[in-house]
């Protein structure tokens, strides 16, 4: 038996809680081109999950949370940020 | 053993009487017959200053147990009660209470559920949760019942059980009946419930911050699962062993899961559970001065359900006798003797492997199942193994 909870039910402290990493449901990543990004933020603020991180001069999506939905690449006006298909046990 | 006051009450007014021995800090309760009496005892009793406990008013029994749930989870001893309909309104918090492992204690003044429409006794409302994950307590009599409620408290908030824990008598007949019972000491009760209590389990608290009801799936989910199974069997072999701890304090013992009379010699065992257990004792003497070599299995734990004391109970007997007072639709048969009959099959030399697993979104995998058969063709040839396979937590 392998046993992960300090717990007898389901309560958790910052330490062991158990987080879901929405990024393993990914079948595509969004991928920012440094270059293209204007900094302007809508990726950021059109991001359904809120997991678009400020990186200072781009933004990109953090990846254990990113489903791939694709809805940051749509809003990019620059066309910065592209859609790739994540491969098989990636 | 200290002295007990001896007093005439009934089956509500001893529950009331064993809630407030056990120093309540909450009590959440919406009336419906056969309970009513109880709860209005207890309300009465925090209005004339004699109960401590806060009390809260809510507008159904989903709000009475959701309110008694979040004072065990802050630490605090709540109690709640219903009957029938309002057990059933209560039902996706009673799941909640045990999956979260909630130390809430409910009496159930048991009763028919609708329809047909009546508010006549029976047990049908306790068998409509009994695989609910909740500890339940079936009674005899007034003075089981207040005595029920202190083992109740002493088992839901041990720390190796951390259950919901339900003590159950037949509305009416119990309910409504007087009888005389023997009321224990405060001090006594105090030192019986030392061992538990706030302390002893995670609770809310802003100085240490945790998480209440965190989400959970995948194998995680069949490790709570898996650790509820364990504790529901902690708190059968706890529930045994507090029996002589009772006695040596209140100076009463009961026999642990099940209650015997008569039984050792018996070629006709009968099993029951609830007040006509006790007049079944008396049909049992009448028939033994007749000849007949009867007697009876009395069960008072119905969940956790005391198979392996009642296998070999049941074991060498001519015939068992089930008496039950609810009915399984699609067995055409009473819940007690669905589970007497299963726990009769143990001792059956046909071997047997339960296999638990697609618990919480995970794959039951071909190769998975594949290893179950085998498992369970190695086991057909003699290769011993746990009853319980648990596929999440391999």
């Amino acid at each position: 038996m392998r046993f992960h909870s300090p717990f007898e039910g389901a309560w958790a402290d910052p330490e062991t809680m158990h987080t879901i990493r929405t990024g393993d449901w990914r079948l595509q990543r969004p991928v920012t081109r440094q270059a293209r990004c204007s900094h302007c933020g809508l990726c950021y603020l059109f991001c359904p999950t809120g997991c678009v991180r400020d990186r200072g001069r781009h933004f990109s999506a953090d990846l254990d949370f990113c489903k791939g939905c694709g809805v940051c690449a749509r809003a990019c006006p620059v066309s910065a940020v592209l859609m790739v298909e994540e491969e098989a046990g990636a | 053993m200290t002295t007990t006051a001896l007093r005439v009450m009934d089956g509500n007014k001893a529950a009331a009487v064993g809630v407030m021995l056990c120093r309540p800090d909450l009590v959440a309760s919406y009336p419906i017959s056969p309970q009513t009496p109880l709860l209005e005892a207890l309300y009465r009793a925090r209005a004339e200053g004699r109960l401590e406990a806060d009390t809260v008013e809510v507008e159904g029994e989903n709000s009475a147990l959701s309110a008694a749930i979040g004072a065990a989870a802050a630490g605090g001893r709540a109690f709640t009660a219903t009957s029938s309909m309002g057990l059933m309104f209560m039902y996706d918090a009673y799941l909640f209470a045990s999956g979260q492992r909630v130390p809430v204690v409910m009496t159930v003044a048991t009763r028919e559920q609708s329809a047909p429409h009546t508010v006549s006794s029976g047990q049908q409302d306790i068998m409509m949760v009994k695989d609910g994950g909740w500890v339940q307590l079936v009674t005899e009599s007034c003075q089981e019942i207040l005595d029920s409620i202190l083992v109740a408290y002493r088992l839901a908030e041990d720390p190796r059980v951390q259950l919901p824990v339900n003590v159950s008598y037949d509305g009416y007949y119990l309910s409504h009946l007087s009888e005389p019972v023997q009321v224990p000491e405060q001090g006594a009760v105090d030192r019986f419930l030392a061992p538990v209590g706030a302390g002893k389990r995670p609770i809310l608290s802003a100085e240490a911050p945790l998480t209440f009801g965190a989400f959970v799936v995948g194998d995680l989910y069949a490790e709570y699962r898996y650790k509820h199974c364990q504790a529901m069997q902690a708190a059968l072999d706890i529930a045994e062993g507090l029996d002589g701890e009772f006695l040596a304090a209140f100076g009463r013992e009961y026999g642990g899961s099940v209650e015997t009379y008569r039984a050792e010699d018996a070629e006709i065992l009968m099993v029951a559970m609830g007040s006509h257990a006790g007049t079944l004792k008396v049909a049992v003497d009448r028939l033994r001065d007749e000849g007949v070599a009867v007697g009876l299995a009395r069960v008072r734990m119905f969940r956790p359900f005391p198979r392996a004391r009642l296998a070999s109970l049941l074991r060498g007997r001519r015939a068992v006798g089930v008496v039950d007072r609810s009915v399984s639709f699609g067995w055409g048969a009473g819940h007690l003797f669905v589970d007497v009959r299963a726990a009769a099959d143990l001792d059956r030399r046909v071997p047997m492997v339960n296999f638990i697993g697609g618990i919480a979104g995970t794959d039951l995998r071909r190769e998975m199942l594949e290893a179950a058969v085998r498992t369970t063709l190695a086991r057909g040839r003699g290769v011993e193994g746990p009853e319980v396979v648990w596929l999440n937590l391999e």
